[in-house]
């Protein structure tokens, strides 16, 4: 038995996390936020050459060929260094949808994933979550309707689209009767967008599709919950460095139980859930069956520590903790954007319940 | 990851499963004086056949066998799936024993260990002191030589078990111009010692539950320099070894006691309605589930680490802190789940479970302050698992 992680999955970390801290440093982020699309296509391209984006693409298809648990370090390092990029939609929530449903055409998009030369957007929000009379219908071939917060969409290729809750439709960005318009959030660094169709046609569509869809949300919502992870420690780090170097009333901070508690109580809270991530990846792709209800509870979970742990950390630095200039709000509002998007925590515990029978499917 | 177990032990399952089919007892296992007969048999049947006492040598009384966790880990599935107790998780065996393992003199060893695993000994532990509980270090039961003995004076409290144990293991200051975790022995005390007298300490929660507070008087309680564990002035630094010991042992059954509330919450009604139809009563079941699935996976976590003789580091110093706390969650959802039912006990009428989850509420909270408070934990966390600095002392008036 070994509940741990591989020294390969030690090393992708390591490369990683090297890789960001030296190319995409928070001041790199401050640029990217004035973009139009923070999700910047250079960075992008260097990831792929790294094998990131084709971490969960089968190595037939040019991909890595790795689990979830692998794409899940891959997220907790992306969110530990508040890069933007399209890493949920395109690296995992379409590669899970596209092996899945198979063929000519999805395995040419799965070679373009892994290769970084086609970025996949997904707007399956209306699977979880119907709002402002949202949802895409097909009508004569062509689709009709509103997607609203599509995961990466903005600045993608091509985007997976749900069409009602059994059909995925794969739509080109630029195909006509295509609009795209971002959706502007707190969180600079991630992109999410509404899809507007008006008889588009879509490239491909994937009727008897609903329990692929849910195999997406699975694996997205551990890789968000895994993002959030990663935010979550660089806040725990920063507060703890803090606390380490300022003083007042002539001693550190750190040195004062009120913080030093502050500190504990994060780090507790932040180490178990990691281990429910972990459990929850593995089992992902070694307990499909598992994987409903773990799938819910890792991204409630973190999303609730998240929330907590964001809002301590920033107290921890006191007054500059709230100023632009600190930077510490860019971690603080990309764990509160993700909170939502996948299902918050209240639908996706009362979705818990359901798996296990406590409640009626709604 | 890799969360299969390996199928060498397989056998040793089935040998497991074999010996509590042939002779799981019948009744509970009793540690009062009146049940010792019964609980001797016992122990001694589980050393003999290697589940209890395991790696303890065999001329110490034990069954000889080499460390592996993953015996432990399957032992301990087994027994409590037989609902069956492996051992005895007092303090004696628990606290005392590896103490004497790594620090007690040949003697002592073949003296004592034996006895205390077959339970024909049981053991109280003399920590705490009215005035040093968290700061432990700074305790005044003083022991003064005189001839080849130690003169006894002073008070302890906490004292587990100490109205029916026959000896006490003890730390007593005897350098009192030593600084302050320099000046502290750790003593081996028969409790039928003249000048020791016992008192009963009732807790909140009342006659329910097997643990038993006192508080330990001693006026000039004479005990050879020879029960001395270790060396003189060296008791501060033996008895952290166990210490350590101790909190990690205070490892709750997170999941097991999870599907015990959401089977309450299945069963109990109000206006005829299941408690689970509620999604407010629900929402907070999820919660704590997912807290509760945390705690399992840490401990394999925590489990995979001992295998591969890793240090957790600070995922290892948070464990009592967020057990202790979930076990208490837990029990105020199961009462608040009752409602005005809730509160019941002691035999009343309505009372559900017998009490458990009132009795279980109370007791989480004793472990949330026993064994390190969750105050101190958070000191040990921030200050030896993230680094940050000590509180700087007062200075002196």
């Amino acid at each position: 038995m070994d509940f741990g992680l591989s020294e390969d999955q030690l090393l992708l970390e390591q490369t990683l996390r090297g890789f960001l801290a030296e190319q995409v440093p928070i001041e790199r982020v401050r640029e990217l936020r004035e973009k139009d699309c923070p999700n910047d296509r250079a960075i992008w391209n260097a990831l792929a050459e790294l094998g990131v984006t084709g971490v969960l693409v089968p190595e037939a298809r040019g991909g890595a060929g790795l689990r979830l648990l692998d794409a899940a370090l891959v997220s907790q390092s992306l969110g530990h260094a508040v890069t933007p990029s399209p890493f949920l939609a395109s690296s995992v929530m379409a590669p899970v949808g596209l092996a899945s449903l198979g063929g000519a055409e999805c395995d040419g998009w799965l070679e373009g994933i892994a290769a970084g030369t086609q970025v996949f957007g997904v707007a399956l929000n209306e699977l979880h979550s119907v709002r402002e009379g949202a949802g895409v219908s097909l009508d004569g071939g062509r689709l009709r309707g509103k997607s609203l917060m599509a995961l990466d969409a903005y600045g993608a290729d091509l985007v997976l689209v749900a069409v009602g809750t059994d059909t995925l439709a794969v739509v080109r960005h630029d195909a006509p009767g295509v609009e795209t318009c971002r959706l502007t959030t707190v969180d600079a660094t991630r992109c999410t967008a509404e899809l507007v169709f008006e008889g588009a046609e879509a490239e491909a569509v994937f009727e008897g599709a609903g329990g692929v869809a849910t195999r997406m949300l699975e694996a997205g919502r551990i890789v968000l919950a895994a993002d959030t992870l990663g935010a979550c420690e660089a806040m725990i780090e920063q507060a703890v460095a803090y606390a380490k170097e300022r003083k007042q009333f002539d001693r550190l901070i750190g040195s004062f139980q009120a913080v030093k508690h502050m500190c504990a109580e994060m780090i507790a809270e932040l180490e178990p859930a990691r281990s429910l991530l972990w459990y929850a990846a593995h089992a992902f792709d070694a307990m499909p069956d598992e994987a409903p209800l773990l799938s819910c509870h890792a991204l409630a979970h973190l999303s609730e520590i998240g929330r907590e742990i964001a809002s301590v950390s920033t107290q921890v630095h006191g007054g500059i903790g709230w100023t632009d200039e600190q930077n510490l709000h860019f971690w603080f509002k990309r764990i509160a954007n993700a909170r939502h998007l996948l299902g918050g925590p209240e639908a996706l515990r009362a979705r818990a319940a359901e798996l296990q029978g406590f409640a009626k499917a709604s | 990851m890799d969360l299969e177990i390996d199928a060498r032990y397989d056998a040793f399952r089935q040998e497991v499963r074999d010996f509590l089919a042939e002779h799981r007892p019948k009744g509970p296992i009793g540690l009062g004086q009146e049940e010792d007969e019964h609980r001797v048999h016992w122990l001694s049947l589980l050393i003999e056949h290697g589940y209890w006492g395991r790696t303890i040598p065999k001329e110490y009384g034990g069954y000889g066998a080499e460390p592996d966790l993953l015996e432990t880990v399957i032992m301990d599935e087994e027994f409590n799936k037989a609902g069956v107790p492996r051992g005895m998780a007092v303090q004696g065996p628990t606290m005392l024993v590896p103490t004497l393992l790594t620090h007690g003199t040949e003697e002592q060893r073949k003296r004592w260990i034996g006895p205390t695993m077959r339970g024909e000994i049981m053991w109280c532990q003399g920590y705490s002191e009215p005035g040093s509980g968290s700061d432990l270090a700074s305790l005044q039961t003083s022991a003064t030589e005189d001839g080849d003995d130690f003169v006894i004076n002073g008070q302890k409290i906490w004292t587990s078990s100490a109205d029916h144990a026959q000896m006490c293991f003890i730390l007593v200051r005897t350098e009192p111009e030593a600084r302050k975790h320099e000046g502290i022995s750790y003593l081996l005390l028969p409790m039928d010692t003249p000048g020791i007298e016992v008192q009963p300490l009732r807790t909140m929660s009342g006659d329910i539950g097997e643990n038993s507070f006192n508080q330990v008087f001693f006026s000039d309680v004479r005990v050879p320099k020879a029960n001395v564990v270790g060396k003189r002035g060296e008791g501060w630094k033996i008895a952290n070894t166990t210490l350590k010991h101790e909190r990690a042992t205070l490892n709750a059954n997170a999941e097991g006691t999870w599907m015990r509330l959401a089977r309450l919450m299945q069963s109990e009604t109000v206006g005829g309605v299941s408690l689970m139809e509620s999604p407010v009563y629900r929402d907070r079941l999820m919660r704590l589930q997912a807290r509760a699935l945390s705690m399992k996976h840490h401990g394999m976590r925590m489990l995979t680490c001992s295998l591969k003789n890793e240090s957790p580091g600070v995922a290892g110093l948070v464990v009592k802190l967020q057990n202790c706390q979930l076990s208490f969650d837990m029990a105020a959802l199961a009462i608040d789940v009752m409602g005005e039912l809730g509160a019941l006990y002691d035999h009343s009428r309505y009372e559900r479970e017998r009490g458990y989850w009132q009795a279980y509420s109370m007791f989480s909270l004793g472990l949330i302050i026993g064994g390190g408070t969750a105050q101190i934990q958070k000191n040990i966390i921030a200050e030896r698992g993230l680094g940050l600095p000590r509180e700087p002392k007062p200075a002196r008036a």
